[in-house]
């Protein structure tokens, strides 16, 4: 991200009604909120350790709405969830909310990084978002373990069917 | 009200590869009264597919909790990640109708209905809430006063905060609480509610790998003799990265990575081999033999 974020930024580039597409989303509500001190990436525990990774100019970049930059940036699935940033922010945003909204519009546009797609192909055919091993399953008995619960992967295809991502998802054979 | 029966929701990480956590869990469980009754139907939380479809992970754990309340039973979850989940979801959905009738409609394509009349607990507010400390001491045959642990709480037990609602994330002492009430020592150390990494691994392999290699020296440097976790990917992470973790560093560790109803099984006095000690990966035998030769 810091090297998209220190790119000259050109008025063509720029989408005014990005940050209220934003807010209007479920996390994204206290977007405009963000006055830019700094607490997230300072207590961010992926931002210690990457060049890369800022929370606060992902925020920014979306407030002054950088739409490309920031949904095409790899950077954008580096965050690891860990709801730090959201738990001690002065001004309510919920910062990783906000990060994973944006994820949401990069998956739509078809940026989809392959550990989800292979997560979500496993959680439609199996109910289980990883393929359990066979001989897994079958050691449960000898460990004294019930069953291993079977899933519905009918019922749980029919509740997805008009998800407008996934519908895209196979229309692309992904 | 405490409640002893719950409906057992075991997520995709611990079937996949932690069942030490499930047979030791259940065990203790077991032992402190709690009934788990099994759920055939359930589905994975919905957490992995948030990232990239906010309404698919909403969808997926409205069908759990829709589930629970057909059953009438409130839902215990091994795996923090599922605990927040379930619970968000079902708060945010109890709260915003037009979600919920949203929600709804794609429910009823499989014979659904979401109505917020359950909840969800992970299993360690199952035992500090509807079990209780002093149980949990009285159940105690062999005090473990000869080992130091370090806690590792890890992050969605504790956030975020507004949904969670439980322990402080800033200051945990659930966990410590219920270490200490095995009679073990546990240790404070720097940054302990620190991420362990476990997300980034995948995407950025060594980001994640430091970042439990940060958190392992800080357990160094307090002696500590064990780690103890309560999340399977916290413990995927360190158990089955921390000779890779050493290697890669050249640093060594030896700090055993056990599962909190290990510890507390030992406590009451159950043996190694039926806790699954066996399925750790970083040796635990320095740690057993101090157990087995008792005393301080």
């Amino acid at each position: 991200m810091t090297e998209a974020a220190q790119k000259t930024i050109k008025p063509s580039e720029i989408d005014t009604k990005f940050k209220y597409e934003i807010s209007k989303m479920h996390g994204g509500e206290k977007l405009m909120r963000c006055y830019q001190c700094g607490t997230c990436t300072s207590d961010c525990p992926i931002a210690k350790f990457s060049d890369t990774y800022r929370p606060r100019q992902i925020i920014r970049m979306t407030q002054l709405g950088l739409k490309d930059r920031v949904l095409k940036s790899d950077t954008l699935w580096l965050c690891a969830s860990c709801f730090t940033c959201t738990d001690r922010c002065p001004q309510d945003v919920e910062v990783a909310s906000v990060i994973r909204v944006l994820r949401n519009l990069a998956a739509e546009q078809g940026h989809i990084p392959q550990v989800f797609k292979e997560q979500c192909a496993s959680i439609l055919e199996s109910g289980y978002a990883y393929k359990i091993p066979e001989l897994r399953i079958k050691k449960r008995e000898t460990s004294g373990l019930p069953p291993l619960p079977k899933g519905n992967s009918e019922s749980i295809r029919k509740t997805l069917r008009e998800v407008h991502l996934l519908k895209h998802m196979e229309k692309k054979g992904e | 009200m405490a409640e002893s029966k719950y409906l057992m929701f075991l997520g995709c990480a611990i079937p996949y590869r932690v069942s030490a956590f499930e047979i030791s869990s259940r065990k203790i469980l077991e032992k402190l009264g709690i009934e788990l009754v099994e759920m055939p139907e359930f589905n994975c939380c919905g957490l992995p597919l948030d990232p990239i479809s906010h309404e698919t992970m909403l969808i997926l754990a409205a069908r759990n909790l829709a589930l629970a309340e057909q059953k009438g039973l409130n839902i215990i979850t091994l795996c923090p990640g599922c605990a927040g989940t379930l619970k968000k979801v079902n708060r945010m959905l109890k709260e915003d109708k037009a979600l919920r009738d949203e929600i709804n409609c794609h429910l009823k394509e499989a014979g659904l209905e979401f109505k917020g009349t359950q909840n969800a607990k992970h299993f360690m507010q199952v035992l500090i809430e509807d079990v209780g400390l002093e149980k949990i001491k009285k159940s105690v045959v062999k005090p473990l006063t000869m080992i130091k642990v370090a806690e590792h709480n890890g992050c969605h037990i504790l956030r975020p905060k507004e949904f969670i609602g439980f322990d402080d994330p800033e200051d945990p002492k659930t966990l410590k609480a219920l270490i200490e009430a095995t009679g073990t020592q546990c240790l404070d150390y720097l940054d302990e509610t620190e991420c362990c990494g476990a997300p980034s691994v995948g995407v950025n392999d060594k980001i994640a790998l430091q970042l439990a290699k940060d958190k392992l020296n800080h357990m160094k440097m307090v002696d500590a003799e064990a780690m103890v976790t309560i999340c399977p990917f916290c413990h995927i992470m360190y158990d089955t990265n921390e000779l890779r973790i050493e290697k890669m560093f050249n640093e060594t560790y030896g700090i055993p990575v056990l599962h909190y109803p290990q510890l507390l099984g030992l406590a009451q006095g159950m043996k190694p081999e039926e806790l699954a000690f066996n399925e750790l990966r970083v040796d635990v035998s320095k740690i057993l033999a101090k157990v087995n030769a008792g005393g301080k």
